[in-house]
């Protein structure tokens, strides 16, 4: 770097220009193509072209302008201690980073962004507080100089490199493609694509005859196996749309361990992104298992760490996504290797909880399936006697399943301390194991309600900077679970605790 | 357990002030009176509902004062605090009960809340928040000084404690 201590002024790519183009060309083409057909109507078809292509030229024009004057102004320069951007044409603003505070550099493209060359560059301070006045974007910079920025402002001089660790952790294997349509997503996208042809249609005015159409299609099938049809559609549907959504989310998906210790996540089809996160902000691994994916022995791995949660951007959600869903295995060696610890600590053996929360989770569970019944009834009792059949009927078909979810949501609960990292797992429909290094821990909750005292359990959390903020413990024995926080971080409970002089712990003493 | 020897949390040492009874109590009242009113009022004008209305009203009211009468004692049995030279403990609540420790390396704020009514009790509530969004511990019903000088205290101690807090 030159031209002096603080370094130089940069400014943004001019190409930035081609891409706004772009995008109020495509804006200008999906707005004119309806008026133009609109206006035709009433005027020569020359003409109303004529006045699209005026109005399509104007916003073509200024929105361009806009972008140059924004791209003129804009500049930025990375000084050794600290980060500098300045924009604005009339309220100018002056942000500065404190270099030691940065913590992530995102780049980002979408397919417009990539002909060119060009990324979006976000850096992060990693602080979940004043949302976005914590990152500086950049839009947008060659993705050389996107790198460059990645590599200059991520890497300190201190951090010596572990050949042992470094390198690449994961790689795409295309075989993980099984588990997208098990997933979530594929009955979400199928019920999303069915309620879009109904939407359109209605827009169209059309909706009465694609009923129609349908109907006509099933003409010769009774209610029930048109209606068993067209959710074996819905699903087949859904289940196409989650490949193809599996595919822009992961495809060249690689996770890196980079010298000076960061992780690397490069992933997605047309828009590529890039999400770096410092390993100092790392406090543990989350492996999920939904209940789709579970049912395939697979597993995906959520990064736990402090500064991503109240992310302004809307992909938030996927900046702690570590791996798509894979087999179980593989889940465990990342995350062994994510930590850098020789064994995986979401898979250690778990102790169980109490019967008592076993109890209590299919109580829950039939009072869930048994209340709306008890209801129906009483309307059945009052109104009709057909209801007293939907109750009965609603009580006989949902009661097992309701009984099984129970069962494994008691089966899903446990908890340990291994080595490092307090480790607890909860959860049916979405089963998390999370493990949470012991030095992350920075306080702990104990709850207890009234039927837990009764039962004799409690729901112990560890809080912590990082993730969701809080990670529970629920429903282990009260002694049990006291004595686990207490184990993961010695000293802070003991002052508090007490013995309790049980007849079995005295006959155990002597 | 079997083997390992039985243990529970000890209540925190320090009950919070008696005249947090008063101010729970004025609390429940004012919960209690402001909706009972609004249907009184309606229950008055509007005649075809008025049987209703009242009935709602005193079924409201008569639930507020039992309240009032049953939970801040309760309240005042399981509301107790403590701050050692390592932590700060809390206990609340009543049917569902909670015992709160952060460890002084981690606290990032020492704050002192007096609402109008604390203010008329002569009380005031200590929140202490740590870089957990979920981990923030309140002491509610001190005696304000009290509160004061603890908040001071804290601030004292947390200085002198070396620690990143994340």
């Amino acid at each position: 770097m030159s031209g002096g201590p603080e370094g130089e002024w940069r400014r943004l790519d001019p190409r930035t220009l081609l891409v706004t183009a772009a995008v109020f060309c495509g804006i200008a083409v999906g707005a004119g193509v309806p008026v133009a057909a609109g206006l035709s109507g009433g005027r020569p078809l020359g003409q109303a072209v004529a006045w699209v292509l005026a109005g399509a030229a104007l916003l073509v024009g200024g929105g361009t302008t806009a972008d140059w004057v924004r791209c003129r102004r804009t500049r930025y320069r990375i000084g050794p201690d600290r980060v500098e951007l300045h924009t604005g044409l009339l309220l100018l603003k002056r942000r500065t980073l404190s270099r030691d505070r940065i913590r992530s550099v995102d780049l980002t493209a979408n397919p417009l962004q990539r002909l060119p060359g060009l990324v979006k560059v976000r850096i992060g301070t990693g602080e979940s507080t004043g949302g976005g006045e914590s990152t500086l974007a950049l839009e947008l910079v060659t993705r050389a100089e996107g790198e460059r920025l990645r590599r200059e402002l991520l890497t300190r001089p201190a951090d010596a490199a572990d050949p042992a660790h470094d390198g690449t952790l994961a790689a795409l294997d295309p075989r993980w493609i099984r588990y997208a349509p098990v997933s979530f997503v594929a009955p979400a996208l199928g019920g999303a694509a069915a309620g879009a042809v109904m939407q359109v249609s209605e827009w169209f005015g059309a909706q009465a005859e694609v009923i129609d159409w349908i109907g006509d299609r099933f003409a010769s099938v009774s209610l029930p196996w048109t209606i068993v049809g067209l959710v074996l559609l819905a699903t087949l549907a859904g289940a196409v749309g989650a490949l193809g959504l599996w595919i822009e989310l992961w495809w060249n998906f690689r996770l890196e361990r980079e010298p000076g210790g960061t992780l690397r996540v490069r992933r997605g089809l047309f828009t590529a992104r890039s999400v770096t996160l410092e390993e100092r902000r790392l406090r543990g691994v989350e492996r999920v298992e939904p209940l789709g994916v579970r049912l395939f022995g697979a597993a995906r791995l959520d990064a736990v760490a402090t500064g991503l949660t109240e992310d302004d951007d809307e992909k938030h959600t996927d900046l702690k996504a570590l791996l798509p869903a894979t087999p179980r295995a593989v889940a465990d060696r990342v995350a062994a290797e994510v930590l850098r610890e020789p064994e995986p600590p979401t898979s250690a053996p778990l102790a169980a909880h109490p019967r008592a929360a076993r109890t209590r989770r299919l109580r829950w569970a039939l009072a869930a399936v048994l209340l709306p019944a008890a209801v129906l009834a009483a309307l059945g009792a009052l109104l009709t006697p057909v209801l007293l059949y939907v109750a009965a009927g609603w009580a006989v078909v949902l009661a097992p399943p309701a009984a099984l979810l129970a069962r494994d949501a008691y089966r899903s609960l446990g908890h340990t301390v291994s080595g490092g990292y307090l480790v607890t797992r909860s959860g049916t429909v979405r089963r998390a194991t999370v493990a949470l290094q012991r030095s992350g821990i920075i306080g702990w909750t104990v709850k207890q309600s009234y039927f837990q005292r009764r039962a004799g359990i409690l729901t112990v959390t560890a809080t912590t900077a990082a993730g969701e903020g809080a990670y529970d413990v629920l429903d282990a024995g009260e002694s049990q679970g006291l004595a686990l926080a207490d184990r993961a971080v010695p000293g802070l409970l003991a002052p508090f605790l007490e013995r309790v002089e049980t007849p079995e712990a005295r006959s155990t003493e002597r | 357990m079997a083997g390992e020897d039985a243990v529970r949390l000890r209540p925190p040492r320090n009950a919070v002030d008696r005249r947090a009874v008063g101010w729970w109590r004025a609390q429940c009242l004012l919960g209690t009176a402001a909706p009972v009113a609004v249907l009184a009022v309606l229950g008055a004008l509007i005649g075809p509902a008025r049987t209703w209305l009242l009935t709602a009203a005193a079924v409201l009211a008569v639930a507020g004062l039992a309240c009032t009468a049953f939970f801040p004692a309760w309240w005042y049995r399981v509301h107790r605090w403590e701050v050692t030279d390592e932590a700060v403990y809390v206990r609340t609540g009543a049917l569902w009960q909670e015992w709160r420790i952060a460890p002084m390396s981690r606290i990032q704020t020492v704050d002192t809340v007096r609402g109008p009514l604390e203010q008329l009790f002569g009380l005031a509530t200590v929140t202490v928040t740590t870089a957990s969004s979920k981990g923030a511990l309140r002491a509610e019903g001190l005696d304000h000084e009290l509160a004061a000088e603890l908040a001071e205290r804290l601030t004292a101690l947390t200085r002198a404690t070396p620690g990143d807090a994340t």
